[in-house]
């Protein structure tokens, strides 16, 4: 480095098992506790240890299964896939980890958006998942999310955000930079036709989605330990040697320091945002 | 008779235009405009030259936001603190006057020498900086006056502090009042545009960049450190995510190049600044007549575009 300068990594697409705090060991067993589940038992009881309370990672199709109303969803801009505009390749070609990811999560991308009813009020709902990529954020899960927020705001209707996202996706390079910016002039343009946004950030949301839209809701929500970073935990202690506190970056340390309005555990998440999509129904 | 450089390039747009690309995306309406910028254009840049923009925008000598402030702006006054906190002077913010125009500046600030570089943070700044610089925007609204940003950072600082303070929030809180300012707004990357630190104080009617300056998700070392699990592969990382300002204006992320004296900006810093007020004032005379709605809209429709996507329908 020329400058003598300290290099900072503030985008952190995460998907190597030491860097995923819950990623130790078979993913059924609690990291908290040490309990092992079935996968039907643990989906039974929403991902969440019934022994410690440790809330385990859900998918984007199973999230909207816990929220919205059986029957009620109706997803929109499934056929939405990344294109590859700097044909990026480093161990292996960006295209081919797209396909990848395809097959593991059956997800077109990070993002599952379309409309549904919750307690029987309907709303928008762009729902992430952090197993594609790292729920990163490129040209796709920015479109979609922007197309959500249209969808909203010609409704006057509320936009339900569920992120989980390491970051902006480096393989779009500046083009994923760009979908901060995008996502935030569709969150304005939402808010001058009075609609509104409520979003709930979920384990982990670091890098450009926190700093982007999952910071912007009319009211922001965590679930219990989510880790809401800029920078994550590695990169700081990296970067600036100093000693991390015990909750560094969770939902527990944000709420203490203003960043959320509430902490609300999955079993009552669906209960929570039924009553604030209530509180902004417009007469 | 078209260079090979511009062969190149325009062989690259048809390659882009080719593509499946739905609503979403920017090419169509943009191949003009690029055209006429393709002399400005160097070469398609090989690896080689892009880790050149790399090191370039990045040399100790490079003249930093303050630099240019001094050369361009006359009467500046510094504006220091973000009423709530703290100052944060990895991040500066002032009034000038331009060409008899009063502007509000608001920029990242690197040191000079090693004090200096730690009182600035190495240009890296914490919520407080980026409060401080949503604070000079409020009063731009207010009083009409323009906005110029200088983009100079290798990213926000990334610390406990931080952290505690708020940095995601306020990095999307200060790019939100961006997208709402109604006066006109010129953002320049002069050095490191470093990921959301960078776009922080950089979503404007236009974004500038020097030729020499970089603009990217991710720093080469991180990109390196994460995808090639080795940080010294940042030749390779720079050469597969292109930050250089070539690629960024093909890509429709910035609207124009600001040209550098030969060798760099540092070589002759009174040349680079003028070149510099020139691409800033030329700007701005684009975007001065709007109507405030009609300009704030523009802006909003030019992010809309960005991004490239294709469809399984």
């Amino acid at each position: 480095m020329s400058s003598g300068q300290r290099r900072v990594d503030v985008e952190v697409e995460s998907k190597r098992p030491d860097e995923t705090p819950d990623g130790k060991g078979h993913p059924n067993t609690c990291p908290g506790c040490g309990s092992h589940y079935r996968d039907d038992e643990l989906k039974q009881a929403l991902r969440v240890c019934p022994q410690c309370g440790h809330h385990f990672r859900v998918g984007a199709r199973e999230r909207i299964e816990q929220l919205v109303d059986t029957g009620s969803f109706v997803e929109n801009d499934a056929d939405l896939r990344s294109a590859d505009p700097l044909q990026f390749f480093d161990l292996r070609p960006y295209a081919e980890r797209l396909v990848e990811a395809e097959m593991e999560t059956g997800l077109g991308d990070a993002i599952v958006c379309g409309a549904g009813d919750i307690e029987g009020r309907t709303c928008d709902l762009a729902i992430m998942d952090f197993g594609f990529m790292g729920g990163s954020m490129g040209s796709v899960v920015g479109e979609k999310f922007v197309r959500s927020c249209e969808r909203a705001a010609e409704s006057g209707g509320t936009l339900v955000s569920v992120s989980a996202s390491g970051g902006a996706r480096m393989q779009e390079g500046i083009l994923a930079l760009m979908q901060l910016p995008k996502t935030i002039c569709a969150i304005e343009d939402l808010h001058e036709s009075r609609g509104s946004m409520i979003s709930v950030l979920t384990h982990p949301t670091t890098g450009g989605v926190l700093a982007s839209f999952a910071s912007l809701g009319d009211v922001v929500l965590a679930e219990p330990g989510a880790l809401m970073s800029f920078a994550g935990p590695r990169v700081v202690s990296q970067t600036t040697r100093e000693k991390l506190p015990d909750d560094f970056g969770r939902a527990e340390s944000n709420y203490r320091y203003g960043h959320l309005d509430a902490i609300v555990p999955r079993s009552e998440l669906r209960a929570t945002v039924a009553q604030l999509l209530g509180l902004f129904e417009h007469p | 008779m078209p260079n090979e450089a511009e062969m190149r390039l325009r062989e690259r747009l048809s390659k882009l235009g080719g593509m499946k690309l739905l609503r979403g995306t920017k090419l169509s309406g943009e191949l003009a405009r690029l055209q006429d910028q393709l002399d400005q254009l160097r070469a398609d840049p090989t690896a080689e030259e892009i880790w050149q923009s790399v090191e370039l925008a990045r040399h100790v000598d490079r003249p930093y936001t303050l630099d240019y402030v001094e050369r361009i702006f006359d009467d500046f006054f510094e504006l220091h603190g973000d009423r709530g906190r703290a100052d944060d002077s990895a991040l500066v913010t002032g009034l000038g006057k331009l060409d008899g125009r009063t502007f509000v500046l608001i920029g990242h600030q690197k040191g000079r020498d090693i004090k200096e570089r730690a009182t600035r943070n190495f240009g890296m700044a914490y919520p407080e900086g980026y409060r401080k610089a949503m604070r000079a925007m409020s009063l731009a609204g207010r009083h009409g006056f323009p906005v110029v940003t200088m983009v100079d950072t290798p990213g926000a600082y990334p610390g406990v502090a931080a952290e505690q303070h708020g940095q995601g929030g306020a990095i999307a809180r200060s790019q939100a009042a961006m997208v709402r300012l109604p006066v006109p707004t010129v953002a320049c990357v002069i050095g490191e545009g470093g990921s959301g630190g960078a776009v922080a104080i950089a979503v404007a009617d236009r974004v500038l960049m020097q030729e020499n300056a970089i603009y990217s998700v991710i720093s080469p070392e991180g990109c390196a450190a994460i995808l090639w699990r080795d940080a010294g592969q940042a030749r390779k990382a720079a050469a597969a995510f292109k930050p250089d300002a070539a690629h960024c204006l093909e890509l429709g992320v910035v609207d124009g190049i600001v040209a550098e004296p030969e060798g760099g900006a540092h070589t002759d810093v009174d040349a680079a600044a003028q070149l510099l007020e020139q691409g800033i004032l030329a700007a701005f005379e684009e975007i001065d007549d709007l109507d405030d709605d009609d300009r704030r809209r523009l802006r909003r429709e030019k992010y809309r575009m960005m991004g490239v996507l294709a469809s399984t329908a």
